[in-house]
């Protein structure tokens, strides 16, 4: 049986367009808030990545931390994040979700008891971002043998050499940081040299879906539409921090931001 | 059980995933950190290992840095605790004031070697930062230092040294606006910049390459201190203490590290934590308290935490100290028991550094001060047979304004 990460990207295939992925943070800026967030943005988007918090991030910029601290003071907890995801799976627009966040949380919880849990509320992938190859080989293992996608992350200073081993231990999904950068950053690199270095890895294997993330915004996002799926997550974090601002609904703001990105991609 | 090996120095006991003792260390880094980490760590094992290198390293440890730096008794405060023959080696004396210009000055002297032009670092207390910026003048690269807006708030002096020696303060306003933070942004500022620019991490903590750069260059005071006890003694004593404080531990590691394979009772290492004040809950002391183990800025270690694993608020009137990890080299030594661990109170660094400043030539930071608190315990239980040294690694002057608020006034 195929996972449904891997049917969503074959799905996109035919209708010749790369997959969207969203990233929003779990409990930001409440549980509930956040729940109708990805129920809204999944009626657009083919992939919900959701944050789990850590408050000692290393490697997202401001608008993503900033999620993350409305989350914390809002008192978000691991079981609260299961909660959310079930809920969603069981919603009419459910779509694929993969969770993300630090390797801590999973560390604390207990990296089997964390999986059962991925499993029984319906998480389909997990990506865990300081958990590189190959200090991730056993929990990528158990990953699989609970179904569940571990995506592994390549980015522009990953050797070749490692990304084939990388690819080798690759689940369905595989996602390739478009830039020397946290989460947040503006594009630095040109969408030809992003393209360039994606071409690269998919000449490698190019049966595995190749996302790219970081930098990714309604502005860009059309450049870069030769890829398996793109990521956009700053963007959205930074909109749920103006809607609030404002006092505009984030739920209502993010399902027409999301909408606007598919158009560009179509 | 775990243990220590002899012979081999402890930076290298680690396995191919660069754990110590299976479990603390590591390289827990987003993915765009490998490369870089992998190619500082092949360049510094080249570079340990090359003549004209040691040599140009040892050249700025004599003559810009200034070693030996003094190996002194405290007779008056012997003398005061009647007990154990109290010395201390005054680490201060360095150049810039603490024993954070040994790791500063080789990491910039491992820039040069990887032609890089730019250099970032992190820094509580200030003189991590203060050292970095000083030897990047030095060796003429442009340098950035994050600190946490509270820690630039508390450690003026350090921070106009900062800025006289040409570096820019990127000050860090996330979360506790201390240490921890400073080094997350730091990090991630190297994430973004990992191309063109290197980076130093304060003490023996970070990514393994971090550990053991760290502690390998902070060794000279112990290879100082033997020579010195040689000299002194005519040989090493059979009952010495060393108390040192950690926060991150490249200090103690560095008074430690030539006495690993002498026996703890000849050679006793004991380390001060910041207890933090003495009526809260609020501590940076996770050996300690026995904080479980987790990862805080890409390495394995046991730091202070809730249960869920988000990293918990820390307090300490040391701005050096007051950090929730923990080099996973003293988790090794502690598991291992070679080292024993303790905490000293705000009050009770306060008071130490009161007595020490007021019978002696020396003048102690808050961060030392807790070391010297756990002396002034100890000694008076001791004979003169015992003897303790502490590693006086700071200068109380960076300390002034808060020694002034909270003592009334300040005495140097
Ligand atoms: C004087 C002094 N001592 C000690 C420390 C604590 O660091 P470590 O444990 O790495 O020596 C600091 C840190 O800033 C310091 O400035």
């Amino acid at each position: 049986m195929i996972s449904k990460i891997l049917k969503t990207f074959l799905e996109c295939q035919k209708e010749q367009r790369p997959a969207l992925l969203t990233y929003t943070v779990a409990g930001d800026s409440t549980k509930k808030q956040s729940l109708e967030i990805i129920k809204s943005i999944a009626e657009h988007a083919d992939i919900i990545e959701l944050g789990f918090p850590h408050n000692t991030p290393v490697a997202d910029g401001g608008q993503i931390q900033e999620s993350s601290h409305r989350a914390l003071k809002n008192g978000i907890k691991l079981p609260d994040v299961f909660h959310i995801v079930k809920d969603f799976k069981q919603s009419k627009h459910a779509k694929p979700l993969i969770l993300m966040g630090y390797f801590n949380l999973i560390l604390q919880y207990g990296p089997l008891a964390f999986l059962k849990q991925c499993k029984k509320v319906g998480v389909d992938g997990l990506i865990v971002v300081d958990l590189p190859y190959p200090e991730n080989k056993s929990f990528a293992d158990q990953c699989k043998l609970h179904n569940v996608t571990f995506v592994q992350l390549l980015s522009p200073t990953t050797s070749k050499k490692r990304i084939k081993k990388i690819i080798k231990d690759s689940h369905d999904m595989i996602y390739y940081i478009s830039m020397l950068s946290t989460t947040g950053g503006k594009l630095k690199v040109s969408p030809k040299k992003i393209l360039s270095n994606y071409n690269k890895i998919k000449n490698i294997n190019s049966k595995k879906n190749l996302v790219i993330g970081f930098g990714i915004t309604t502005k860009t996002i059309a450049t870069l539409k030769k890829a398996d799926g793109l990521v956009v997550g700053s963007q959205l974090c930074k909109e749920i921090t103006r809607s609030l601002q404002i006092r505009q609904n984030p739920v209502t703001n993010l399902g027409r931001m999301v909408l606007n990105l598919k158009r560009k991609i179509i | 059980m775990i243990k220590i090996k002899k012979g081999i120095p402890l930076i290298d006991q680690h396995d191919k995933n660069f754990l110590y003792a299976k479990k603390f260390g590591g390289n827990f880094v987003p993915e765009t950190l490998k490369k870089p980490i992998e190619d500082l760590t092949q360049l510094f094992e080249k570079l340990r290992y090359n003549k004209k290198f040691l040599k140009q390293r040892d050249y700025y440890f004599d003559n810009y840095i200034g070693a030996p730096t003094p190996f002194v008794k405290l007779q008056n405060l012997t003398r005061h605790l009647n007990g154990a023959d109290i010395w201390a080696k005054v680490v201060s004396e360095a150049n810039g004031g603490a024993h954070k210009i040994y790791n500063a000055t080789v990491h910039c002297l491992i820039a040069k070697k990887a032609g890089k032009k730019y250099i970032v670092g992190d820094t509580g207390a200030g003189y991590a930062g203060k050292m970095l910026s000083m030897a990047a003048k030095k060796f003429g690269l442009k340098c950035k230092i994050f600190m946490g807006a509270k820690d630039i708030k508390r450690q003026k002096p350090n921070v106009d040294a900062i800025r006289r020696n040409g570096a820019e303060i990127v000050p860090v306003y996330s979360g506790s606006q201390t240490l921890v933070e400073a080094v997350s942004e730091c990090m991630r500022y190297w994430v973004s910049n990992c191309d063109s620019t290197h980076m130093c991490v304060g003490s023996t903590v970070g990514p393994n390459i971090f550990v053991k750069i760290c502690a390998w260059s902070t060794a000279q005071i112990s290879r100082e201190l033997k020579n010195q006890m040689t000299n002194v003694f005519g040989k090493i004593p059979q009952k010495v203490k060393l108390i040192n404080c950690v926060g991150g531990g490249s200090s103690a590691m560095g008074f430690w590290s030539e006495f690993m394979d002498y026996s703890p009772i000849q050679i006793e290492f004991i380390g001060v934590e910041a207890g933090g004040p003495k009526n809260s809950k609020l501590h940076a002391a996770p050996l300690t308290n026995n904080a479980k183990i987790g990862i805080l800025h890409g390495a394995k270690q046991y730091v202070v935490q809730d249960k869920e694993g988000q990293i918990s608020e820390t307090e300490s009137i040391s701005a050096g100290l007051d950090y929730p990890g923990i080099s996973p080299l003293h988790c090794f030594l502690k598991d291992t028991k070679r080292a024993r661990y303790t905490s000293a109170t705000d009050e009770e660094a306060l008071a130490a550094y009161q007595l020490v400043t007021k019978l002696e030539d020396i003048s102690p930071s808050l961060e030392p001060s807790h070391a010297f608190a756990e002396a002034i315990k100890l000694a008076p239980k001791l004979n003169p047979s015992n003897i303790i040294v502490v590693n006086s690694c700071g200068d109380s002057l960076k300390d002034k304004f808060i020694i002034k608020k909270r003592l009334g006034s300040y005495i140097r």
